[in-house]
């Protein structure tokens, strides 16, 4: 029981950990709670789909499928959410300026939060399916200990659930003026971690076969398969062995993303009024 | 026999599935009972890889390694290809993220 109960967990925490981080970012925004229901629904029974044909994504693409499916849903994640930021970052100014104001809200919520709404779904449905899976065949297996096995598998789902609210609570403390700035940051990192995942798997499809040594070893002093290295894993893509394109592609969504942040920000406005407008 | 099949069918599904990949080298490991069989197989250093692995159980698994830098999803009865990067001479380890009994190595000489 406690196995399967660590199981789900671990599956459960990385999407748990962006659906928080996705609450507290749309805070306040009108109809961003539903958007963020719709996106888990959604994400649950994608992920539902992907483990019931999991057999025939696997053999798609001339076996390849699954590899090409999940980097395309991470990088999917990454685009949308280097266009929140970007967003966020042009709309800074009017934000401030005409917060409290309702159209503006709404209007702020429509455009900036379908983007979030979309990575909660494809998270859920990344992290989803393999628990999907792992739990099907746990009801497969017949057995005495299966019962107990689900049950230590719902226990893990709840406690990931739990990680998601700790995230949202822990975020939103922060004072609304440095929230938006905290979170810019935090998806920044985020995207720059999922397109380093991306990147392994067109390099375990052997799609990509460029800069494939790796960069650095650090599984002795943190590994990624520890809780925290998880979380880090998740918060700011730490991988103990990554390749060197993942380094370079890390690097590239990073700087590339708050770069573009910066270019469309409104040049004559200094942001520091922009927070004390806030 | 059945042994033979499996091997007829793997070569076939090489053929098939990685013809571009000619030359480089193949290595199968077959999971069943949730356990890696053979549980350590040989490989030369400084080549790509593809490793094949047969799920012969009545579940899902998930063949990982976080030396290989692999992680995929094996339906039950199903077959994985991965492909690793050139390696050097070491052990790595790999195992099956949903049943911690299924570990073995890959030997890299």
């Amino acid at each position: 029981m406690l196995g399967a109960l660590i199981i789900v967990f671990r599956e459960v925490i990385e999407a748990g950990l962006i659906v928080g981080i996705v609450l507290a970012v749309t805070k306040g925004v009108s109809g961003s709670r539903w958007l963020a229901a719709l996106g888990v629904a959604a994400g649950v029974a994608g992920a539902c789909i992907v483990a019931a044909f999991a057999g025939a994504l696997a053999n798609a693409l001339a076996g390849v499928g699954q590899e090409v499916f999940n980097a395309s849903i991470l990088l999917l994640a990454v685009a949308m959410l280097t266009w929140h930021n970007v967003w966020m970052a042009s709309h800074g100014r009017e934000l401030a300026a005409e917060v409290g104001k309702v159209g503006a809200e709404v209007r702020a919520g429509k455009k900036g939060v379908v983007a979030l709404g979309v990575v909660v779904a494809v998270a859920v449905m990344r992290e989803g399916s393999e628990v999907a899976l792992f739990l099907y065949g746990l009801a497969a297996s017949s057995g005495s200990s299966a019962w107990q096995l689900l049950a230590g598998g719902g226990l893990g789902l709840a406690l990931g659930v739990g990680v998601t609210a700790l995230t949202y609570f822990g975020l939103v403390t922060i004072p609304t003026r440095w929230l938006f700035r905290v979170t810019t940051v935090l998806i920044g990192f985020l995207a720059a971690g999922l397109a380093a995942q991306a990147m392994a798997f067109l390099q375990q499809a052997g799609l990509v076969t460029a800069l494939e040594n790796t960069a650095w070893n650090t599984s002795a002093i943190l590994s990624d398969s520890s809780l925290f290295g998880r979380v880090l894993h998740t918060l700011i893509g730490y991988t103990d062995q990554p390749s060197q394109l993942q380094v370079a592609a890390y690097l590239v969504v990073l700087i590339g993303g708050f770069a573009l942040s910066k270019a469309f920000a409104p040049s004559h406005t200094p942001r520091r009024r922009v927070a004390a407008a806030e | 026999m059945t042994g033979r099949l499996v091997g007829a069918a793997a070569v076939i599904c090489a053929l098939l599935t990685i013809p571009a990949l000619a030359g480089e080298t193949v290595v199968q490991v077959t999971l069943k009972d949730h356990k890696f069989t053979p549980a350590e197989v040989e490989a030369p250093a400084g080549k790509p890889l593809t490793v094949e692995v047969f799920n012969q159980d009545s579940t899902a698994a998930e063949f990982e390694s976080k030396d290989l830098r692999v992680e995929k999803v094996t339906p039950a009865g199903g077959k994985a290809t991965v492909r690793v990067r050139p390696l050097k001479p070491g052990r790595y380890r790999f195992f099956d993220d949903y049943h911690e009994s299924a570990v073995g190595y890959l030997v890299v000489k």
